[in-house]
């Protein structure tokens, strides 16, 4: 009885061997395993990569960070956009005036546009905010100085460029005082913003320029034209506070009774991150459900491919058998065969997972975030589908009658 | 000379759907140490039955089978294939060694499902002995698609040999052959069974169950005659096997 296991390191030998002489089924049984792991590998990598990026805009919106928006969220949760926003500046006004909770708050607008400077051009976003905007997005300016509060009063047609618009338009780094034409209207660039780095799903947030509000509105946009207001709160505790009173001065100011619903929609950053975490939970899950599935094809994959060989090899087995070979030997054998498989598999899987999650990442510049967990997870889940799946084949195989199996043709 | 097969009263009944099959119906034997037996008869005798059990490959629904000392007509499956691996050696008509893998490793395989103690050396040393004393030497890497079938079958009586057996079971071994080649094989088992190796041949043919130093004839079950050859023994040394001189 002891043998059993004394003999173990042979018959994994044995089933290695067998292995290595079906290179070729060898490789298309275990392909099943090869692409759910490699399939697992890489949607945690992209959403792994999407979660992390996301949350890294939100980290980079700045402290306390609010944003109200025009629209109502109806119970559902549906935001219904009618078209004319229902924000104005004196909403953004009356929030600073009025809420003692806000420490800032300013309007933002956003469109595309080219940005020409001599002979270049760069075509990137460009914001129109108020003055308070660099507080909200703890946004320093790194050369030159923001525009200042008699600028968004009068519509001064001046500019503070992201980094890498100034980088790109003025590469010797003569940008503050030269002029810019935005949307073919002159600007004249006041300062450069320090570089906040990090990226949205690839996109880069220092790919931007920002004029004042009113500027915008006026040369850029168009009058009627308003986006949302961002603020922030005067301190992490005060976040709700400052919320509650923003949306009890808005419905005041847009006569929404109590409990109907609002015309407008506001988020904190806390709520973001949470709804982040939600979704990445959410498609965790989801991952999750396919990694089984297919790792359950692959398990399907290897048992069909194990019961054709037991039977092809009924023989083989006899022959083991008639000189010694106990039901032991061979079910180990066979689910050691199986094993090392889906082990094989898994591994190659592995590897096909980081490689097609890296040319992802270079080729089409999605952020990619390798996790060891989902490595090992995988990994392991890819071994148990081996033992699971290769069990009954390799059952069947021990308890072939060693005389019928000799007889075998 | 102790005897290495004792079997008695030894009766097995195949069940078919609601029809018996007597196919041994009451066979004593009795195999000394060194001796050299051809199990002879018709197919459908009940031959095969007789080598199945002598083989431990099956049990026998009565009677008693002693084999090298121990009764082994009631023992499990995995009994059976331990006894099978340390007391018998098995020699085939289609040789059945493991395609794809080399005379070395088929004739290794026994010692991976054993008892052997000894390193792996060792057991690669046991193999390649075994394979010099078929006139193997040079072959050992070869696989058994190079092999002739002449060549084949020596790889499965090296096989047979490696773990030092009580007997040496050989069914139909020339089956496959040519009569040249048969010759050859005949005059290994001959020349094994003048070094004191007991062996027993399974055979419809006389020609090679002359060879044997005993005939067992069986019919319908039964053992009908028993005839020792001392005179007619068919010998050939010229076969391309030397034997060592006998002492």
């Amino acid at each position: 009885m002891r043998n059993s296991f004394v003999r173990l390191g042979n018959i994994t030998v044995v089933g290695l061997k067998s292995i290595a002489r079906n290179k070729l089924r060898s490789l298309l049984t275990a392909l099943g395993i090869v692409i759910g792991v490699a399939c697992v590998i890489v949607s945690v990598a992209i959403g792994a990569g999407v979660a992390q990026s996301v949350q890294e805009m939100i980290n980079s919106l700045g402290s306390n960070f609010i944003m109200i928006m025009p629209g109502a969220a109806t119970q559902s949760g549906a935001r219904i956009f009618t078209g004319a926003s229902t924000l104005t500046e004196d909403d953004a006004e009356a929030i600073k005036r009025e809420c003692s909770a806000v420490a800032y708050v300013s309007p933002s607008l956003r469109t595309g546009g080219q940005v020409v400077a001599g002979e270049l051009n760069w075509g990137t976003q460009i914001q129109g905010v108020g003055v308070d905007w660099p507080f909200i997005r703890s946004w320093n300016v790194d050369e030159g100085a923001f525009f200042s509060e008699g600028d968004v009063r009068t519509g001064t047609k001046v500019a503070v460029l992201g980094k890498t618009v100034a980088e790109s338009l003025f590469p010797n780094g003569d940008a503050v005082g030269a002029i810019v034409r935005v949307k073919n209207v002159p600007f004249r660039v006041v300062g450069v913003l320090e570089k906040k780095g990090g990226s949205m799903m690839g996109s880069d947030q220092d790919d931007h320029i920002v004029v004042p509000y009113t500027t915008a509105q006026k040369r850029l946009m168009g009058q009627s034209r308003f986006g949302m207001i961002i603020a922030s709160a005067a301190s992490a505790d005060q976040v709700q506070d400052a919320m509650d009173q923003i949306d009890a001065l808005l419905r005041q100011r847009h006569r929404i009774p109590q409990g109907g619903d609002a015309d407008f929609m506001m988020r904190s950053q806390e709520e973001m991150a949470q709804a982040n975490a939600q979704q990445v939970k959410m498609m965790r899950n989801l991952l999750l459900g396919i990694a089984i599935v297919s790792l359950f094809v692959g398990g399907i994959g290897i048992m069909n491919i194990m019961l054709v060989s037991v039977t092809e090899r009924t023989r083989e087995i006899g022959i083991r058998m008639a000189i010694g070979a106990r039901g032991r030997h061979v079910l180990l054998q066979f689910l050691f065969e199986a094993v090392t498989l889906s082990v094989l598999g898994g591994l190659l899987g592995v590897l096909f997972g980081i490689g097609v999650a890296k040319l992802i990442e270079k080729g089409i510049n999605w952020p990619i975030v390798i996790s060891p967990q989902a490595i090992v997870v995988a990994f392991v889940v890819a071994a148990s589908v081996g033992i699971f799946f290769g069990f009954y084949p390799a059952r069947k195989a021990s308890k072939l009658d060693p005389i019928d199996a000799l007889r075998y043709e | 000379m102790p005897a290495v097969i004792d079997i008695r009263a030894l009766v097995r009944i195949y069940t078919l759907g609601e029809v018996e099959v007597r196919a041994l119906d009451g066979v004593d034997l009795t195999v000394d140490a060194g001796e050299f037996v051809a199990i002879m008869g018709p197919s459908g005798s009940g031959k095969s039955t007789l080598m199945n059990i002598i083989g431990c490959l099956d049990r026998p629904t009565s009677g008693s089978y002693v084999l090298d000392g121990a009764d082994v007509s009631q023992l499990s499956r995995d009994e059976r294939a331990i006894i099978r691996n340390a007391k018998i050696g098995f020699v085939f008509q289609s040789f059945n060694l493991l395609a794809r893998t080399s005379a070395l490793e088929n004739t290794e395989l026994p010692l991976l499902y054993g008892d052997f103690a000894g390193s792996r050396q060792e057991r690669r040393q046991a193999a390649l002995d075994s394979l010099h004393r078929v006139g193997l030497a040079g072959r050992e890497q070869s696989y058994p698609s190079q092999l002739s079938g002449g060549q084949q079958q020596r790889v499965a009586i090296a096989r047979a040999l490696v773990t030092n057996p009580a007997i040496v079971l050989a069914d139909e071994p020339t089956g496959n052959l040519d009569s040249r080649t048969s010759t050859e094989i005949m005059s290994i088992f001959q020349d094994l069974n003048d070094s004191g190796r007991t062996i027993v041949l399974i055979t419809h043919e006389s020609d090679i169950a002359r060879h044997a130093k005993r005939i067992v004839h069986v019919r319908d079950g039964r053992i009908n005659q028993d005839e020792r050859i001392t005179q007619e023994r068919v010998r050939n040394v010229e076969a391309g096997f030397s034997p060592p001189s006998p002492g």
